[in-house]
């Protein structure tokens, strides 16, 4: 379903963000990219609904190559992947249901959005992507009431509202408490059992990625070093991929106690 | 896509009123539509217009440069106007502000009443304080160089007692603490927090009143602005035109070299 | 008057330039000073302000309202009008140019610093200078006064507005484009939310200054209240200067006191 063929990213600078990644994900996959910051996670995340651009090589997405897409068409592959992101990215003064309906407009003309005139199913979809992540009663309260765990909810909806066949999370959980983190991880998951969306997550803990994945990826200095079901990635392949032993802040479990 | 497991159907909050925004914009167009009729403002006067406005332009370029020597000693004057006017308002406004600052005056009964004076006097324009004044003291730069005064204090005033009123605490009580009289308190623990915000807003002020003070000789009060009324009178663009662009010249000038100072200060 | 800890008795010297700083001060101040003319005050003076102060406190209340015309209330309401258009034609200009100068909207410097510049040169074009141009164009009234408080508000304005457009906060603009949104819509959806409520503060605010503004305009015959005002100054009618300054000044609180409410509620 996700294809990257030999992708390398340089920058103007030189140095190398990406170096030669070769990967395929198939649809359904929970998979976890893990590495230290600095890795290459989020380029990688990034250059799968080309937020960010390579330099070399090829990614496609259920077939189509994004790489070489562009206006409408590389609009219309974005719409099938959603994103979502560790700052949560909504509009703070628009309401909830605005932010999640701003979900919707890679489905309809510019007049069309811009005049507010969405069909009435658009907003049938909307209210069950909130229920989806138990905050539909929040629908008409602007996103900057609400606490950061339900905000990334409302972030989750907003992907939901989208219809993605894909969804790229970048270090979802990092700006949020240790119990909020395993709210919006569980509403994660079951998205991803239940409807079968392919799900990438960028994460820093250790023991979340083991929790959560199917498949963990290890990056370190823009290579993939590990790639593999998450029963095979013990502690010392996790050293491997860090360089180093595993250290205390890298365990969610520590710092809840 | 794959088919979605049922979901039960939460609770969904109703709908906000759209009547409320929809009121305002009704309200806001009627303001617009009722201000168009009683200012004469239709889009076809604007078009009728254009070619004298066209007309106009024309007859303002080429510039005569010539006329520039007429009017380099009413430019001087335009900038002492603004230094010397500025200076007294800046002077003026050091009291007033002490007294407007609820953490330094204490009472209520001072520094409301006072308040409400200075911003009595900022709702008056530089323009009409200075209309004001020539008719009192006769046509010349000084009534421009009062009303340029009695502006740049109440603008200053007001900037300086809201900068006066986020202070740190600290300093003060400390000055309190050693047995320092109010004025003690002032120059050791005020002072010193606020200088440089007071020599922004000076600046500021400046540069605010050199545009003012280019305007008022309107109204006769001195500067360069009473060559516009002289060259428009005889119908001489071409003179009027090097008079706005000298001016301009000046006025960036000086915005460029007090933003650069203000920029030094905070 | 430093209060840092100085272990040694000495001062720290204060850099030189300093002095160079000073004396340059001295001597345009003594320039400033010295060129001013310090006679040529009326004798009158004094009477005059006390006839103006007499007239202020025993003002012409007739004027109020005239029936036929001409009075204090429809002087105000012209003030009110021609701020109030002036203010919203503005706007309406200032938005593209907002977007236009603000350094996060392009990749190019010199795009965002072209828009600067021409706010910039619009901002120091008094307005009213600009009304009597326009009273060239329009001829004399309240339109020629509209005309320019809406051109010189772009100045400012436009520079609020793209500061507010700079401060924005770029991640919904990411969120809309990772899921396939287009430029307008990414306008509409995650740009116009976030500056919207700026831009109405500043608008409010600087309708507070052009109601000020057009106080003036009717000295040079672009409408409004400045009219009266110049009539009953040279024709020494303190009665009614008294009441049409308590009038400017009553109206210039009464919607600083409005607005004011309004921009706190919009923040």
């Amino acid at each position: 379903m996700i294809e990257l063929t030999n992708v390398s990213k340089t920058y103007p600078n030189g140095t190398k963000g990406l170096n030669q990644i070769n990967l395929s994900i198939s649809q359904g996959e929970f998979v976890v990219i893990v590495g230290l910051s600095g890795a290459g996670k989020s380029t990688l995340l990034r250059s799968m609904n080309r937020l960010h651009d390579i330099t070399e090589g090829d990614i496609r997405i259920g077939g189509k190559s994004i790489t070489e897409a562009s206006g409408q068409q590389l609009r219309s592959i974005r719409r099938d992947i959603g994103m979502i992101f560790q700052s949560f990215n909504l509009v703070k003064r628009s309401t909830v249901l605005r932010n999640v309906m701003a979900g919707r407009v890679g489905y309809h003309s510019t007049l069309r959005t811009v005049l507010g005139l969405f069909p009435k199913e658009d907003t049938e979809i909307a209210f069950e992507a909130l229920s989806r992540v138990n905050i539909a009663e929040k629908a008409y309260v602007r996103a900057d009431q609400l606490s950061g765990g339900q905000q990334q909810r409302v972030a989750i909806a907003r992907v939901l509202a989208q219809e993605a066949k894909i969804i790229l999370a970048d270090e979802p959980v990092a700006s949020l408490d240790p119990l909020t983190t395993k709210q919006v991880m569980d509403d994660l998951k079951r998205i991803n059992q239940e409807l079968g969306i392919t799900t990438i997550v960028n994460l820093h803990f250790i023991d979340l990625a083991r929790a959560y994945a199917t498949r963990i990826i290890g990056l370190r200095a823009g290579e993939v070093v590990f790639d593999g079901p998450v029963w095979e990635a013990t502690d010392e392949v996790f050293a491997a991929i860090y360089g180093r032993p595993i250290q205390q802040d890298e365990l969610l479990e520590e710092r809840v106690v | 896509m794959n088919a979605k497991p049922s979901l039960p159907i939460q609770a969904r909050p109703k709908a906000p009123s759209r009547l409320k925004h929809g009121l305002t914009a009704v309200i806001i167009l009627l303001l617009l539509w009722g201000s168009a009729m009683q200012t004469d403002s239709t889009l076809g006067e604007l078009a009728a217009g254009i070619p004298n406005m066209l007309d106009l332009l024309r007859e303002m370029f080429p510039p005569k440069w010539s006329y520039f020597n007429n009017i380099t000693q009413a430019m001087l004057e335009t900038i002492r106007m603004a230094l010397v006017g500025t200076t007294l308002g800046a002077i003026a406004a050091i009291p007033v502000a002490l007294l407007c600052a609820s953490n330094l005056t204490r009472s209520g009964w001072i520094y409301y009443p006072v308040r409400f004076l200075l911003n009595l006097v900022r709702t008056i324009p530089d323009l009409l304080l200075a209309a004001l004044f020539v008719a009192i003291f006769g046509l010349g730069p000084l009534p421009g160089i009062f009303a340029l005064a009695v502006f740049s204090m109440g603008l200053i005033a007001k900037l300086t007692y809201e900068a006066l009123e986020t202070i740190d605490h600290g300093p003060l009580e400390a000055m309190t603490s050693v047995g320092a009289n109010a004025l003690q308190r002032i120059a050791y623990a005020v002072i010193p927090q606020i200088q440089a915000h007071f020599a922004s807003y000076v600046l500021y002020t400046f540069e605010i009143n050199v545009r003012a003070a280019a305007i008022l000789g309107l109204v006769g009060a001195g500067g360069i602005g009473h060559y516009y009324e002289v060259t428009l009178g005889f119908l001489e663009y071409d003179k009027t035109s090097v008079i706005i662009i000298f001016t301009l010249a000046i006025v960036l000038v000086i915005d460029y070299i007090s933003m650069k100072l203000r920029e030094k200060l905070l | 008057m430093t209060k840092s800890a100085n272990q040694t008795r000495r001062k720290p010297r204060k850099p030189a330039y300093r002095w160079l700083i000073y004396t340059a001060l001295a001597i345009i101040y003594i320039w400033a000073f010295a060129g001013i003319p310090y006679t040529g005050i009326k004798e009158t003076a004094g009477q005059i302000t006390k006839a103006i102060v007499a007239g202020i406190f025993s003002p012409d209340w007739d004027y109020v309202y005239l029936p036929d015309g001409e009075d204090l209330l429809r002087g105000l309401l012209d003030t009110l009008a021609i701020s109030m258009l002036g203010t919203f034609i503005s706007t309406i200009i200032c938005i593209p140019f907002a977007f236009w100068a603000a350094a996060n909207m392009s990749s190019a410097r010199w795009v965002s610093g072209s828009g600067k510049m021409i706010l910039s040169f619009i901002r120091t074009f008094p307005e009213i200078i600009m009304a009597i141009l326009f009273i060239k164009a329009v001829g004399p009234g309240s339109f020629a006064g509209v005309l320019a408080l809406g051109l010189h508000s772009v100045g400012m304005l436009g520079k609020l507005f793209a500061d507010e457009v700079e401060n924005l906060d770029p991640g919904p603009i990411e969120a809309l484009l990772a899921s396939g949104a287009n430029r307008l819509q990414i306008m509409w959806f995650a740009v116009l939310p976030q500056v919207l409520p700026g831009f109405l503060s500043y608008t409010l605010y600087r309708f507070e200054i052009n109601v000020r503004s057009a106080t003036i305009l009717g000295i040079i015959g672009a409408g409004g209240i400045g009219t009266p005002l110049i009539f009953a100054l040279s024709s020494r009618n303190w009665e009614r200067v008294g009441i049409i300054l308590l009038g400017i000044v009553v109206m210039i609180t009464i919607i600083d006191m409005i607005s004011g409410s309004i921009r706190k509620k919009l923040v």
